[in-house]
């Protein structure tokens, strides 16, 4: 589903990625892990097209597209999502407006009409159901004055909505008490499915322990040094990151 | 009944009507005494009102051009325009959409317009087909029922010489500026409404609908009048982009709300901006105010002012009677080299009085955007209250927002609170929307929007609709 393939890229003069090489298939769940400053959101936000991050070199394909020949809004709409690490406040913009709007634009570019009002809402209750969110949310600016519990589960929530192919996941623990976490690693358990992949990008281990990943990849410096499965990031968590770092410059 | 049947309508009025004596060439460019005279003359008008225009022309004569306004543009050569301009004749029209510039009609196209309303709004003549059981039939019959009185300032004039010359200048004297001055010499025509005492006029009025709609002309004169208990919302401009040749607009708009009437003004304005340099716009410089003359009387100005090269414009109210109202909600956008300022001036002067400002300034490209308010609250006002709440919202790099409230307080049992934000659409608000499959265009629409609802959910339904379309092409092209 995604190839990425000797990556590099920078933002500034600053080279972040250097050379990450990553494949996820339908299915599957990859946690990226790795300390402070190894990229990790770089990655993330380089799949989703951010602006200021410049592709230096290398190749990413979705689903056999050229994925860095794509705007933003043409990756999201052939079903990338990007859970962001801090979501922003739009104020005045309903949230549910803009969750109905991108509902709206991912079915247009599959062919499908327009998701009507009542629709939408029957569908937008359910999820915040099983999401344990509260349906005033709806109504309220999107972002705007949600604690950080409230703006993942937020994010959690127009994953649910937008049904993505491939799902990044940056720092989603982040933030979170306890309850709160749990809260979305259940939903984010209940969204996965054989036919859709999901990346977690994670500092800790902790996420992990309710979200059980297929793969865990170790990222430093611009790129993996490691990967294995589920047991790398308890093996991470014991030891710290020190040790693979050596081990991969020795 | 169709756009084109009541615009067919209007036609056969001019046709038959008074105007026929006056559809005759435009008057050689320059100002002087003849001129004014020679337009009185055209419009057939009573001495009293030929007389009003010569003092206020001998008054302009005397008054210099403002330049505190935070405006830039080539001096206007006052002696090179044409004061008068007679309405076009059919043969000068377009004959049909095919020869109408398709940059406009492409407009249309996105602001949604009907097919046949776009012919109108274009200026293609139209056959003239009249259909005798009309909206506009039943509409005039309903407000004559009423006793509301909603015709072109001409028709008052000859119609209602004593309403006209009670009130013509009452609010905005001849001499109140520059413009006014210039206004009162030369308007060319414009609304008049009058609603009896107690009256709750049985439907939104609306220029649109108005006898005469058509070539009002650069310098247009607006009187309302609500008379003791009555109530009316009149509703100004069309969304639809309006051009002219005539570069130079210098509007009058009086509004007298007596005892307990209210009045509610809304306003889109849509003038031709000019290209992307500016050349070509429309110079709207206009001066509207509203006297609350009686106890309990209120009135509210709602605008959207998306057009225009230069706009400079402060709906005011004068707050004379106990207990009375004033309101002010505008939406001011300024894109590509637009400049705009305006805001509103409050002048509290009876006991009691209240006044609210919500002013919501949009720039981008390369604008200018200021705000320019007053609140006065002179010294028997007593318990006066103000609220201003002043935003900007700025897109892109280039553009300026600039606030200049002032305030003269008199009384010291007054209540003012201002206040004000500046914000930016930032590119990490674009890329979230974007990261969620909407387009960066839609994305800056929906932000813009999300800025102005406070200021839209005052407009009537309809037109609260066709402004936020309007909203949405002011500022295509405005990122990225």
């Amino acid at each position: 589903m995604l190839e990425i393939n000797n990556l590099t890229a920078r933002i500034g003069d600053a080279e972040i990625l250097r050379g990450l090489s990553l494949s996820v298939k339908a299915g599957e769940v990859h946690a990226i892990m790795g300390p402070n400053g190894s990229g990790k959101s770089t990655l993330a936000q380089v799949i989703a097209g951010h602006q200021d991050y410049v592709v230096t070199g290398g190749t990413a394909t979705f689903n056999g597209k050229n994925l860095l020949d794509l705007e933003p809004e043409e990756r999201a709409r052939e079903g990338v999502f990007l859970g962001f690490q801090y979501p922003v406040e739009i104020p005045g913009v309903n949230n549910a407006y803009l969750l109905k709007a991108a509902v709206n634009a991912r079915r247009q570019h599959q062919g499908l009409g327009e998701i009507d009002a009542f629709e939408f809402l029957k569908l937008a209750r359910e999820k915040m159901a099983m999401l344990g969110m509260d349906t005033k949310f709806l109504n309220r600016g999107v972002n705007e004055g949600f604690s950080g519990g409230e703006k993942k589960r937020n994010e959690i929530l127009q994953m649910a909505m937008l049904e993505p192919k491939l799902a990044i996941l940056d720092e989603t623990d982040s933030g979170l008490d306890i309850d709160a976490l749990k809260a979305v690693a259940e939903g984010v358990n209940s969204l996965r499915k054989p036919d859709r992949a999901i990346v977690l990008v994670t500092h800790y281990q902790r996420l992990l322990d309710y979200i059980s990943p297929d793969f865990v990849h170790v990222l430093s410096e611009g790129r993996i040094i490691r990967s294995g499965d589920r047991t790398l990031a308890l093996e991470l968590e014991e030891k710290g990151y020190d040790w693979l770092r050596e081990a991969a410059n020795g | 009944m169709s756009a084109e049947n009541l615009e067919s309508m209007v036609n056969r009025r001019y046709a038959h009507g008074f105007i026929t004596d006056i559809a005759t060439e435009s008057l050689p460019p320059g100002l002087n005494e003849d001129i004014v005279r020679a337009i009185s003359l055209r419009k057939n008008e009573p001495e009293f009102m030929l007389e009003w225009r010569l003092q206020a022309y001998r008054q302009w004569l005397e008054m210099k051009e403002p330049t505190w306004a935070h405006v830039h543009y080539p001096p206007i050569r006052f002696n090179e325009i044409s004061y008068y301009a007679a309405p076009k004749s059919d043969k000068d029209r377009p004959k049909s959409l095919d020869e109408v510039d398709p940059k406009l009609l492409e407009t249309y196209e996105k602001l949604g317009i009907p097919l046949h309303e776009r012919a109108r709004l274009a200026g293609v003549a139209v056959d003239a087909v009249f259909d005798s059981v009309s909206v506009a039939t039943t509409f005039k019959g309903k407000l004559a029922d009423a006793g509301v009185i909603f015709c072109s300032f001409s028709e008052a004039v000859r119609e209602h010489p004593e309403l006209v010359r009670k009130y013509l200048g009452s609010v905005v004297p001849r001499r109140d500026n520059f413009y006014a001055a210039l206004n009162s010499a030369v308007f060319s025509d414009g609304s008049f409404v009058y609603i009896p005492k107690g009256v709750r006029c049985p439907m939104e009025l609306s220029t649109y609908f108005r006898i005469n709609a058509a070539n009002t002309g650069q310098f247009e004169r607006t009187l309302i009048i609500a008379d003791e208990g009555s109530h009316v919302s009149y509703l100004e401009g069309c969304t639809a982009p309006m051009r002219d040749e005539n570069q130079l607009h210098a509007a009058v708009v009086e509004l007298v709300a007596l005892e307990g009437a209210e009045i509610k003004y809304s306003t889109v304005q849509n003038w031709y901006p000019g290209d992307e340099n500016g050349v070509g716009g429309i110079y709207n410089f206009v001066t509207k105010r509203g006297d609350c003359r009686g106890a309990n009387s209120k009135i509210s100005w709602t605008q959207v002012e998306t057009g225009s090269a230069i706009t400079w414009k402060y709906p005011s109210c004068l707050l004379r009677g106990e207990n009375s109202v004033g309101e002010f909600y505008s939406v001011a956008v300024a894109n590509n080299r637009q400049q705009a300022d305006t805001g509103t001036k409050m002048i509290h002067i009876g006991a009691n009085t209240r006044s609210t400002i919500v002013s919501k300034g949009i720039s981008a490209g390369k604008a200018q955007n200021a705000y320019r308010g007053l609140v006065k609250v002179m010294p028997q006002a007593h318990g006066a209250r103000n609220h201003t709440q002043c935003d900007s919202l700025l897109i892109g790099k280039d553009c300026g927002a600039h606030t200049f409230p002032y305030m003269e307080i008199k009384n010291p049992s007054a209540k003012i609170e201002h206040e004000a934000t500046t914000s930016k659409i930032s590119a990490d608000q674009l890329f979230y929307c974007r990261q969620r499959g909407i387009a960066e265009e839609d994305a800056v629409n929906m932000i813009v929007n999300g800025f102005c609802k406070e200021v839209f959910k005052q407009l009537p339904m309809e037109f609260a609709v066709e402004a936020q379309a309007l909203l949405n092409v002011s500022l295509e092209g405005a990122v990225g």
